[in-house]
């Protein structure tokens, strides 16, 4: 009747919530742009704010693009299981016999390859209006990519915590953002020691680190938090 | 067909002493209901007497109950992945995307949970003959729900788990629901469902909640907090 | 016999009337070890050659530190054990420990910027400790907001306890994260004097000040405890009873 083997199935769950969410992605093309004209018009805001010197917006561009990278990233979260929340689709996820862990994985997949990885692309444009030196562009690409990876996952957990809120956004928001402190500090320094001309592969390693310990663990207790939030 | 026998002297699902709480409140206990193949199970009572709450908890949605449910014969936390397997659940919303097309949307249904005859002749069933491909967001209410009863032709499962199936779709839609669940009956699977229309089906049983509201609840103790107590002078 | 004392100790009310008598001596403990240890560190132990006597401010600043991470661990586990063996006094005990926990956290933030000010001139110094402080601060009104954003209880204290795992789980990567983003930015400020240069004579008294601070946590979250217990189980009977004996005594 059912293909029941174990491998086949669990690819199979994998790749059906892969593809469906990146199809409702694409349907939504107004959205994806958000968090990318968010970081852009936040970024404009720092020469305004503060100087357009070159000198200044150079010492200040590593942490400036990673701390509004951050931002951008958690204001895209709040969506992540939300829809699915509204309109039934999680319950149908908690009880389907595929593997949860994967079905969320792909979810979190997803929204790395509609925010996270957009973010990453368009950073080196945004570092180039505020004359980060060149040394600084390939750490920073680098260092984003394994950065916001990380933070999809950590954030996965936090809308999980809170898509049965109905005003969960500021929420998830402050409870997401201490978890994210050591990715940032991690990232902005990689840039900052390559523009020095230091060596960053250490920190490099560190955000790989913390990247594959999101993924083994950050799922589970998203899944869990999931579970939670249908309960009630 | 001596199998057949066995397998008809234990029940594809038993609710064993199962009861429910919902914000400290009890809201029925000691239901003990037998389906055994074929069997259909009305769950009545009105409104706010946990229906809902207990089709969540047969669906493995909500764990907020105590006693047990078995599946063919085992206790469900163990049997849990074979039970997802051989049920389908559908709530008061229709897990539908709005953004899909109905055939998007079944597909992802056939990856999570197999299908027996294929998507196109599923639509059609429901009557969404020639809507495969119109998104979702274009159709009305009582046709995103024809959707999601789309799914009771698609699925394999042999437990049916369905609350209020029957609303947002019109006459025709409801007897042909109804022959549905008879088919369903008459394939050896069961069906639980709570509606407010009455069926005209001969195998329909009917479970009244209101029947298993304990003497308790009418004091309005929380069921938690009197288990510990008991726990306390055992 | 093991397991049944264990299953017994998710009984809030079992809990409730075995810790009564507990509270007197608690109470009397920690504030013979306080006030022991504040007049000692205060007013015998000697001042310190560049600090003078402005270091005695440790005395509070190091227990309030110390028990305001040691707090977090035991939100966390006390909500891990709730979500394991599915109890309910343990959901108790995490929920009335994060309240007192951010309390301790901002005493030895506070406390830490007084301390600043005559040792690095400033009120606000971005140092490794008080950073990391300050982040645990974050973590605790996190768990405090989420706590009451939901209106189911048990949604909350489940969602709350998956919740304080993840910090748990993120506290020592934060720490560490900070000490070394702390290094590479200002290698050369003054440090808070490392615990293993400290003179005995300066030691012993912010010794009994942390054990006297852990005895007094004890008590205010056991206090604590005991306010939610009633609070939940307030339309039990035992509840009933007890508020109608106390009243008769009364």
């Amino acid at each position: 009747m059912r293909d029941n083997s174990p491998a086949a199935s669990l690819l199979g769950g994998f790749i059906a919530s892969f593809r469906r969410d990146l199809l409702i992605a694409a349907r939504h093309k107004a959205e994806l742009t958000n968090p990318l004209v968010f970081f852009l018009i936040a970024v404009t805001l720092i020469p305004l704010g503060v100087s357009p010197e070159k000198t200044v917006l150079a010492l200040l561009a590593p942490g400036i693009v990673w701390v509004m990278a951050l931002l951008a990233t958690l204001l895209s979260l709040d969506g992540l299981f939300r829809s699915d929340y509204d309109d039934g689709s999680l319950e149908q996820m908690l009880i389907s016999p595929q593997s949860l862990y994967f079905t969320v994985m792909a979810k979190v997949l997803v929204h790395w390859l509609v925010s996270g990885l957009p973010v990453t692309l368009l950073a080196p444009v945004l570092g180039l209006m505020l004359s980060l030196p060149i040394e600084g562009y390939l750490p920073l690409l680098a260092s984003l990519a394994l950065g916001t990876a990380s933070m999809s996952l950590i954030g996965a957990v936090g809308a999980a915590l809170t898509v049965s809120l109905r005003k969960g956004g500021l929420l998830l928001s402050l409870i997401v953002m201490p978890l994210y402190i050591p990715v940032l500090i991690f990232g902005a320094s990689a840039v900052q020691t390559a523009v020095q001309g230091g060596a960053i592969g250490m920190q490099l390693a560190v955000l790989g680190a913390f990247l594959a310990l999101a993924i083994v663990l950050a799922p589970i207790a998203a899944l869990g938090a999931l579970r939670i939030s249908t309960n009630g | 067909m001596t199998e057949s026998v066995t397998e008809a002297a234990i029940p594809l699902l038993e609710l064993r002493n199962l009861g429910c709480e919902r914000d400290e409140r009890l809201l029925f206990s000691g239901l003990d209901v037998q389906l055994f193949p074929g069997d259909v199970v009305q769950i009545g009572g009105p409104n706010g007497a946990g229906k809902t709450t207990l089709l969540r908890a047969l669906a493995g949605i909500s764990t907020d109950f105590h006693g047990q449910i078995r599946y063919a014969g085992q206790a469900l936390p163990e049997a849990a992945w074979e039970f997802a397997g051989d049920s389908l659940y559908l709530g008061h919303l229709p897990g539908i995307k709005k953004a899909l097309t109905p055939a998007e949307n079944l597909e992802w249904y056939k990856a999570q949970s197999g299908a027996a005859i294929s998507i196109g002749d599923a639509l059609a069933a429901v009557g969404l003959y020639g809507y495969e491909d119109t998104p979702c967001y274009q159709l009305s209410a009582g046709q995103l729900r024809r959707v999601a009863l789309a799914r009771l032709h698609l699925s394999c499962a042999r437990i049916w788990i369905l609350d209020e199936p029957f609303t947002a779709i019109d006459k025709l839609g409801v007897s042909q629901l109804e022959a549905l669940i008879a088919q369903q009956s008459a394939k050896g699977g069961v069906v639980i469902l709570t509606s407010h229309q009455d069926l005209s089906l001969p195998q329909l049983r009917m479970v009244n909640l209101q029947d298993y509201q304990s003497a308790r609840d009418k004091t309005k103790i929380g069921l938690g907090s009197l288990s510990d107590g008991d726990a306390y002078h055992a | 016999m093991a397991w049944q004392w264990f299953h017994r100790l998710g009984s809030p009310r079992w809990f409730y009337e075995k810790t009564t008598p507990w509270l007197p001596w608690l109470a009397t403990l920690s504030i013979a070890l306080i006030v022991t240890a504040a007049v000692w560190g205060l007013a015998f132990a000697p001042a310190d050659f560049k600090q003078g006597n402005s270091y005695r401010i440790i005395y509070i600043h190091v227990p309030a530190a110390f028990l305001a991470l040691a707090g977090y661990y035991i939100m966390a586990i006390s909500g891990a054990v709730g979500l394991i063996w599915k109890m309910k006094l343990p959901f108790m005990v995490m929920k009335s420990a994060a309240p007192i926990g951010a309390l301790l956290t901002f005493v030895s933030l506070v406390t830490g910027s007084i301390w600043g000010k005559p040792t690095w001139g400033t009120w606000w110094e971005w140092d490794a400790r008080i950073t990391s402080m300050l982040i645990l601060f974050f973590l605790y009104l996190g768990m405090i907001a989420l706590q009451q954003a939901f209106q189911h209880r048990d949604t909350a204290d489940k969602a709350s306890a998956v919740l304080a795992l993840v910090g748990m789980v993120n506290i020592p990567i934060i720490y560490k994260s900070v000490d070394w983003w702390n290094t590479l930015h200002q290698p050369a400020t003054i440090k808070f004097t490392s615990k293993s240069s400290i003179d005995p004579s300066m030691l012993y008294p912010l010794l009994t000040m942390v054990i006297g601070f852990y005895v007094f946590y004890a008590l205010v979250l056991l206090l604590n405890t005991r306010v939610e217990i009633l609070r939940r189980e307030n339309r039990t009977q035992w509840v009933n009873d007890l508020i109608s004996t106390t009243n008769k005594r009364a």
